[in-house]
């Protein structure tokens, strides 16, 4: 018998087929249900680290920087997205404000510290300590990072704002379209790939 | 067409966590390469599915009865449910931003709601009626799952700017909590539900096939 790591399972159906190299833009569907298998993805190990860096000084941006300003009658008013969570934290409502502080803030920093922790590690050719952890962790957050729904509600907000009154974006706004694009890059699914490395 | 050998004719199971394929000789209780729990399949996928969607469906009334948010301009304040908030953008003439919005918040929740019954049902009744496709769906299901959250996102965002004391302000109202709820217990049912099921009858009716070749 082969080894199993030579082994994909469907996960949707529990067909079992035999890995293969795939190139550009291929994509290995199963047979029986017609789900994705394997995805090419061409990043090497510097490529996804230099873009998980990139994604974390724009987290930072994203974070530090209003998303948007207002001005009505000559009063102006700013928010960040932690300030949009501290709104929602007041009244019986608590719970919400911690759901959109995971989605819109902490799972994606969590995961872009992870990703720099075990890449670092895997450039200098070695498997960073909690390692296993690490891995564990991404997959476990993934479906909780919500950046491309935070990225579609700022700008409803900005539509939705600007009826009333003056709207501006703000550089957050634009950090955080570009974080979001690049986190299904580098966050998605195939970092399973990275348990493949020596 | 042949179908490829199953996971569990070669006594194999596959790692959620990593993506392995576990050799299950000896019943290994953890993936040897991640540590995660192993199961054939996903435990109590049904009940907990159930308990997840039904839960879900509950808070649905409220989050779409309460009103979401507060808008008071000099004075005068006016509650405004998610609905409301639609037709807002709609009597506005931008209907593509009430359709996002309608989408997101009232189409989304509401086709997964009919998706995983319809689901649960048929997995139920052990049936082997449009399996290709009733996969599709569920694959559907848990990509449009999250999008839901659009609307929180932007009363909190709407909230958190509008602070001018007596001349304008917005506050979050008990609505968005409900529809919060609604998101993250429909996304715990998606993810609770195991597609494989939808695979696993043992027989495939044999006489159901029989009769249709039958009739034609």
């Amino acid at each position: 018998m082969v080894s199993t790591d030579q082994l994909i399972i469907c996960e949707h159906c529990d067909c079992v087929y035999r890995k293969t190299t795939l190139a550009k833009h291929q994509k290995t569907l199963c047979t029986r249900c017609g789900g994705v298998l394997q995805r090419y993805n061409g990043l090497t190990v510097e490529q996804r680290l230099a873009l998980t860096v990139t994604a974390l000084m724009l987290w930072i941006f994203a974070n530090f920087y209003p998303v948007m300003s207002i001005s009505l009658k000559g009063l102006k008013n700013s928010a960040t997205l932690w300030d949009s969570v501290l709104a929602l934290s007041l009244g019986p409502i608590t719970f919400i404000a911690l759901v959109a502080a995971i989605a819109m803030i902490i799972a994606p920093v969590i995961q872009l510290l992870l990703l720099i922790w075990v890449l670092g590690h895997a450039l200098a050719g070695r498997r960073s300590p909690g390692f296993r952890f690490c891995m564990r962790w991404l997959e476990t957050l993934r479906p909780w990072s919500m950046l491309e729904v935070c990225l579609l509600g700022a700008m409803v907000a900005v539509i939705k704002l600007a009826g009333l009154l003056d709207v501006l974006p703000g550089i957050g706004l634009f950090a955080l379209a570009i974080l979001s694009l690049m986190m299904i890059r580098i966050a998605g699914r195939d970092i399973r790939d990275l348990w493949d490395l020596p | 067409m042949s179908t490829p050998p199953l996971a569990s004719e070669l006594d194999l199971c596959l790692c959620h966590s990593c993506g392995l394929a576990c050799d299950m000789t000896g019943e290994p209780h953890e993936c040897e390469r991640c540590g995660a729990p192993l199961h054939r399949r996903k435990t109590n996928a049904l009940t907990r599915t159930w308990a997840y969607l039904l839960t879900s469906l509950v808070f649905y009334i409220p989050a779409n009865l309460l009103p979401v948010m507060n808008t008071k301009m000099v004075g005068n304040g006016a509650d405004s449910t998610i609905m409301s908030g639609v037709l807002e953008f709609w009597e506005a003439g931008a209907w593509d931003i009430a359709l996002i919005i309608f989408i997101a918040s009232i189409a989304v929740p509401g086709l997964k709601f009919v998706v995983l019954t319809l689901l649960l049902v048929t997995v139920q009744r052990n049936s082997a009626w449009a399996r290709k496709e009733r996969s599709k769906l569920y694959r559907f299901v848990e990509v449009i799952g999250y999008w839901s959250m659009l609307d929180v996102i932007v009363v909190a965002l709407v909230a958190s700017l509008v602070k001018f004391q007596a001349l304008a302000d917005i506050e979050p109202r008990t609505g968005i909590l409900f529809f919060g709820l609604v998101v993250v217990f429909t996304m715990l049912a998606a993810m609770s539900f195991d597609p494989r099921l939808i695979w696993d009858t043992p027989h495939p009716n044999n006489e159901e096939v029989m009769d249709e070749i039958a009739s034609h």
